[in-house]
């Protein structure tokens, strides 16, 4: 905030522009910075696009789980879902190659399935999200083991680990462009229009800010609460047939990513319990949380340690957030 | 201590807020043995006064002196403490919890470092003898099982336990049937007999023939009357009203339109027998006490909590309103009475809150910028139009003040131009300056042809505004006004216990 | 103590609809051996590791407040415990109190975040979950160190016939019970989770409320820690998760009838759960319900348990 008596120059502008920059790039740009005096291959096309290939499925997470988020509820089943994504998927295609564009559909319409139910649950049964997700998030997993019979076997065929797996040669400017990092963009592109630039978006915020205030201007609350839980759901399929892509099939592919996705749109600034959260945010969120596992990495810290930083992130970022909340006299 | 001194008196008490003047030195006294009615019209002020005898506020100016010595009471507790209990008209009790437990919550007798259960539920027997045999409940009864005069016992019996020497009622008959009444009022005689100094805040004339020793009238945050006796309830009305009606009322709709919405027999499970007929062009004030029916009955007609029986007809065609989306596909707007809880958003944009009944009734899919009831810039231009004050309308809602918080949802409803719009407490913690543009604008809607329901606690207001006054008691509307209606007779009307028909 | 309300019966009622269900699957598959008092004493004794959280999950639920962190705080509490008695009995005790010890540092740091940072319950102890688990997976691999043979007492010996166990997980729920019904400090958990405000308006100190309940939830775990370790006679740092203790914990409390906006239930509602969700387990195993969809089932009752608890409210509130 520049006071009236100090002039105003283009520099003014500048800065107050970089105040309004959503604090995780910061973040994401400092992680990058540290990566790169590490291991200086980063900057090489392989390295970053590696980086952002990685970071894909939990971008994607992490912008359905927005919406569930920004409603005023927890989606706990994305990793369960995640799992059983690719698990199912595996059964079905049998490595059958014609089959990969139907069972993809199939798949995308249990997301959706799975969503309706989320929504429902919650909307009907007044059960709160985070037990109606747990609950999801147990039986999809019962599913998932039952239907392998408990060690998945079989293999993904090469079409349906194209969007994991595939990576374009020989691109201008950046040499290599992987399938994942077109999807991860296009999805992401697509969350962000649903949240940024249409009425579904909009009402999501008023519910989650204030139900009672919502169902008074006439949103329909309970279809606008049940299409967050879809597309939170849907996001989980599209991030489950990608991680099938480039790890290929285990139980345990999904475990603990609905916590990634949502220290990742905490980080980006979404509000626990309603009422503000940007895609763009969560999706720098989660490029933030995949670049500190990629330095913890780099240092030669044990995989387990990533666990414990997210941890601290997670606490830190929604701690700082409930104190800026409370200086700011908004409560 | 003589027997002349009063066991609290509150010396020129000066309480501003913000904008506000609330109390402009006000001195209140009461005496043991003595029931002191504080009377007053809603925004008189009365509950800031309670507030600063308890500890919720602390004054700006003036003293507190209890028992003949100067007091600070930082927190309620303290005042709690010093023996200052107020019943609220929301009770603070553990539903989940037994009235033993209740009463003694937080200073549970021990014994050894254990709750002591057998004296807490002898002291609970002692507290609630008072009650006598109009008490169907014990020690460990559990709260929530009981119903609201019940829960009223509970409270009144958790002051007699801390030996309270005041006790505040806030209007405590407000939940209460008649039979339950009758209880409540032995009850107090037995309190003033017992000794102690009780303050009794109501707006019934009734209540205060039966029960009152003195009677204090405020008025905009100052004592305009004060009875060493029980006056008439005339001149204590009187007393009351009479605030300045001035030049910011909007002119008498000049015609009545067509019928816009007609209710046949509404009822639900506290409005009865509803007949309803609201016109275009017209405003319509629906008066009447707390918990006479007034809100229950914007609700009702909003979906919000529906009619059970009855019919509503919108322009000639039955509507059904099983819900808020319902009333306003078929042209209601509703401005809630507690805009923050309510009516806004909080921390989305001015512009957000505007737009959000228009964007909710337009395609999920569709741009937010425009909708099609209007885009981003028509509803730019309505902010203006109303005077909304703003830095940006991109600006978060939550740090506007209540008028401007107003006009945007103002500027919601006019974005679907409806057949009908209820303001509820339309201009409750507003400044003077925004209400009369609020009414000027409720003025406007009605000259485009919409019919206005007013529900408002603000009588002056009422009768200013509206082209025909309703009173509702008890969930039905029992008396009809013309425009030009005095104070003293509405007033009487939603006061008195008994349904007169006031000639219409 | 007349409480004669329809809710308070929930959970003794879905007790007896599982024991009358596995009665009758017992017998109508013809194997009545299930009936028996040992394979019954059996069957609990499975489920004491969950019962001793789950009295633990009760006082933050009663204080309206959530710990998802008691699954791995038992695999950090078995780990440690038999790697540092590693086999010595003579470190029992010193291994027994430091485990203590971590538990109540766990609630405590638990308790401080969510009351003074302001942190929401569920953030606050999924963030240490992930600390905890990070940190023990990092340090052990796989089963570490020993307990020795005397510590295998608390699961496996007997007192009279009844196992030492199932004794224990009484005398705790009892303790349990005392203190809530008997202390003033017990009266302010329910008074905390039930109305906050007019908690405080009595004078209530709201946040060393909370935090106690958080200590003692995780003393709780730890000792449930202990106990696995006794029971597997090592402690690796997955059998918290596997056993799934943070969600069960929560789901048998919910069906005990302690309810999640806090300030009411009990620990012996708790047990019920706890008996009930063997019993489930049971009927299963007779039944000869494969084991993962057994799993399915589980998800689909918590949720069901929960929202006939909600239902039951709102009508009340009504």
């Amino acid at each position: 905030m520049s006071s009236p008596s100090i002039p105003r120059g283009p520099l003014d502008g500048f800065i107050s522009a970089l105040a309004r920059v959503n604090p995780v790039v910061w973040l994401l740009i400092l992680l990058l910075i540290a990566i790169v005096i590490i291991s200086p291959n980063f900057l090489q096309p392989f390295g970053y696009m590696n980086f952002i290939r990685r970071a894909a499925p939990i971008a994607i997470l992490a912008a359905g789980q927005v919406f569930v988020l920004t409603s005023g509820g927890f989606d706990l089943s994305q990793g369960a879902l995640v799992t059983l994504t690719v698990i199912a998927s595996s059964i079905l295609l049998g490595g059958n190659e014609e089959m990969v564009w139907a069972v993809i559909a199939a798949m995308l319409a249990g997301g959706v399935l799975v969503g309706v139910i989320n929504g429902l649950v919650v909307s009907y049964l007044k059960v709160p999200s985070i037990i109606a997700t747990l609950g999801m998030m147990i039986s999809l997993g019962g599913i998932a083991l039952t239907w392998s019979g408990g060690s998945p076997r079989g293999y993904l065929p090469e079409s349906f680990r194209f969007f994991g797996r595939y990576i374009i040669k020989d691109v201008p400017l950046v040499t290599i462009l992987p399938i994942a990092v077109i999807v991860m963009i296009v999805v992401c592109a697509a969350f962000w229009w649903a949240m940024h630039r249409t009425n579904l978006g909009k009402m999501v915020h008023a519910l989650g800010d204030n139900p009672t205030s919502a169902r008074l201007s006439g949103v329909p609350v309970v279809r606008v609460r049940v299409a967050a839980f879809v597309l939170s759901s849907v996001s989980a399929v599209i991030a489950g047939i990608m991680l099938g892509g480039f790890a290929g099939v285990s139980t345990d592919v999904g475990l603990g990513l609905e916590l990634q996705s949502i220290t990742a749109a905490v980080l980006g600034g979404t509000r626990l319990l309603g009422g503000f959260g940007t895609v763009g945010g969560a999706v720098a969120g989660a490029l933030a949380l995949q670049a500190l596992f990629t330095l913890l990495n780099f240092l030669g810290l044990p995989k387990p340690l990533r666990d414990v930083a997210q941890g601290l992130i997670l606490i830190f970022a929604v701690a700082l957030a409930a104190h800026r909340r409370r200086r700011s006299g908004i409560n | 201590m003589s027997e002349e001194a009063p066991v609290f008196a509150l010396e020129n008490i000066v309480k501003g807020f913000p904008g506000v003047m609330a109390l402009k030195g006000v001195s209140f006294a009461c005496k043991a043995g003595e029931v002191h009615a504080l009377v007053g019209e809603n925004g008189a002020g009365k509950s800031t006064l309670i507030k600063v005898l308890s500890g919720i506020y602390q004054a700006d100016e003036g003293s507190i002196i209890l028992e003949g010595v100067a007091r600070r009471f930082g927190t309620p507790l303290a005042a709690l403490e010093a023996g200052i209990c107020v019943i609220h008209q929301e009770f603070s009790l553990l539903p989940d919890r037994s009235v033993a437990e209740n009463i003694f919550l937080g200073r549970e007798p021990t014994r050894y470092g254990f709750l002591d259960r057998r004296r807490m539920s002898a002291q609970t027997e002692e507290a609630l003898k008072i009650f006598g045999t109009a008490r169907k409940f014990t020690g460990e009864s559990r709260v929530g099982d009981l119903d609201i005069s019940e829960k009223q016992m509970v409270e009144i019996a958790k002051a007699l336990s801390r030996d309270a020497k005041v006790i505040v009622m806030d209007e405590p008959t407000a939940a209460l049937n008649d039979t339950e009444c009758a209880v409540l009022f032995t009850l107090i005689d037995r309190l003033r007999a017992q000794g102690r100094a009780i303050v009794y805040i109501t707006h019934r004339m009734p209540e205060i023939q039966r029960l009152a020793d003195r009677v204090t009238v405020l008025k905009d945050g100052a004592v305009t009357a004060a009875f060493d006796h029980v006056p008439e309830p005339e001149t204590i009305v009187h007393a009351m009203v009479g605030r300045d009606i001035d030049t910011f009322y909007p002119e008498a709709g000049s015609r009545r339109g067509p019928l816009r919405l007609s209710i046949k027999g509404g009822g639900n499970g506290r409005l009865k027998a509803i007949d309803l007929d609201l016109y275009g062009g017209e405003i319509v004030g629906l008066a009447g006490v707390q918990g006479a029916g007034r809100t229950a009955l914007a609700m009702a007609l909003f979906g919000a909590d529906p009619f059970t029986e009855g019919t509503v007809t919108i322009d000639g065609s039955p509507a059904s309103l099983r819900q808020p989306r319902d009333a306003i596909q078929a042209g209601i707007g509703l401005l809630p009475g507690d805009r923050k809880s309510e009516g806004l958003a909080l921390s989305q944009s001015v512009m957000d809150n505007g737009m959000l009944a228009p964007r909710a009734l337009s395609g999920p899919a569709a741009a937010p910028e425009s909708t099609r009831y209007g885009d981003t810039s028509s509803m730019a231009d309505r902010f203006t139009a109303l005077d909304l004050r703003a830095a940006r309308y991109s600006q978060v809602i939550g740090s506007l003040s209540g008028g401007n918080q107003q006009k945007a949802i103002v500027a919601r409803w006019m974005a679907l131009s409806p057949s009908v719009l209820l303001f509820v407490e339309p201009t409750r913690g507003i400044d003077v300056n925004t209400k009369a543009a609020i009414y000027a604008q409720m003025r406007t809607l009605a000259d485009a042809g919409a019919a206005v329901l007013l529900v408002s606690s603000d009588l002056p207001e009422i009768l200013g505004v509206s082209d025909r006054i309703l009173v509702m008691q008890d969930g039905r509307i029992t008396a009809e006004f013309p425009r030009g209606a005095g104070e003293v007779e509405v007033m009487a009307a939603a006061t008195h216990g008994a349904h007169e028909k006031a000639a219409a | 103590m007349m409480r004669l309300r329809l809710i308070t019966f929930v959970p003794a009622i879905l007790l007896g609809v599982a024991v009358a269900i596995y009665g009758a699957i017992a017998l109508g598959t013809g194997q009545p051996q299930f009936l028996t008092f040992d394979s019954l004493l059996n069957l609990f004794g499975r489920s004491i590791a969950l019962g001793i959280t789950a009295v633990g999950q009760t006082f933050v639920i009663l204080v309206a407040s959530i710990d998802l962190s008691v699954a791995n705080l038992i695999s950090v509490a078995a780990v440690l415990a038999s790697f540092i008695m590693n086999g010595d009995p003579a470190m029992m005790l010193p291994a027994t109190l430091a485990v203590l010890a971590i538990g109540a540092a766990v609630g405590l740091a638990n308790g401080l975040v969510i009351t003074m940072l302001q942190v929401n319950p569920l953030i606050a102890t999924l963030g240490m979950a992930l600390i905890l688990q990070g940190l023990l997976s990092a340090s052990f691999t796989n089963f570490a160190g020993a307990v020795p043979e005397e510590f295998q007492v608390f699961a496996y010996g007997t007192v009279g016939g009844i196992p030492v166990s199932i004794l224990f997980l009484l005398g705790l729920t009892v303790f349990a019970w005392a203190f809530l019904r008997f202390t003033r400090a017990g009266s302010n958990f329910y008074a905390v989770g039930g109305n906050e405000d007019a908690a405080r308006l009595a004078g209530i100190a709201t946040r060393r409320v909370r935090i106690l309940a958080h200590v003692l939830c995780s003393v709780c775990a730890a000792t449930a820690g202990l106990y696995l370790a006794s029971r597997l006679r090592s402690g690796a740092p997955w059998i918290g998760r596997d056993g799934v203790y943070d969600l069960e914990s929560i789901a048998v409390v919910v069906i005990g009838g302690t309810i999640l906006a806090g300030g009411r239930g009990g620990v012996w509602g708790t047990l019920v759960g706890v008996m009930v969700f063997s019993l489930i387990d049971s009927i299963f195993n007779i039944a000869g319900v494969d084991a993962f969809a057994k799993q399915i089932l589980r998800g689909v009752i918590i949720v069901a348990a929960v929202a006939i608890y909600v239902a039951r409210s709102n009508r009340m509130a009504a």
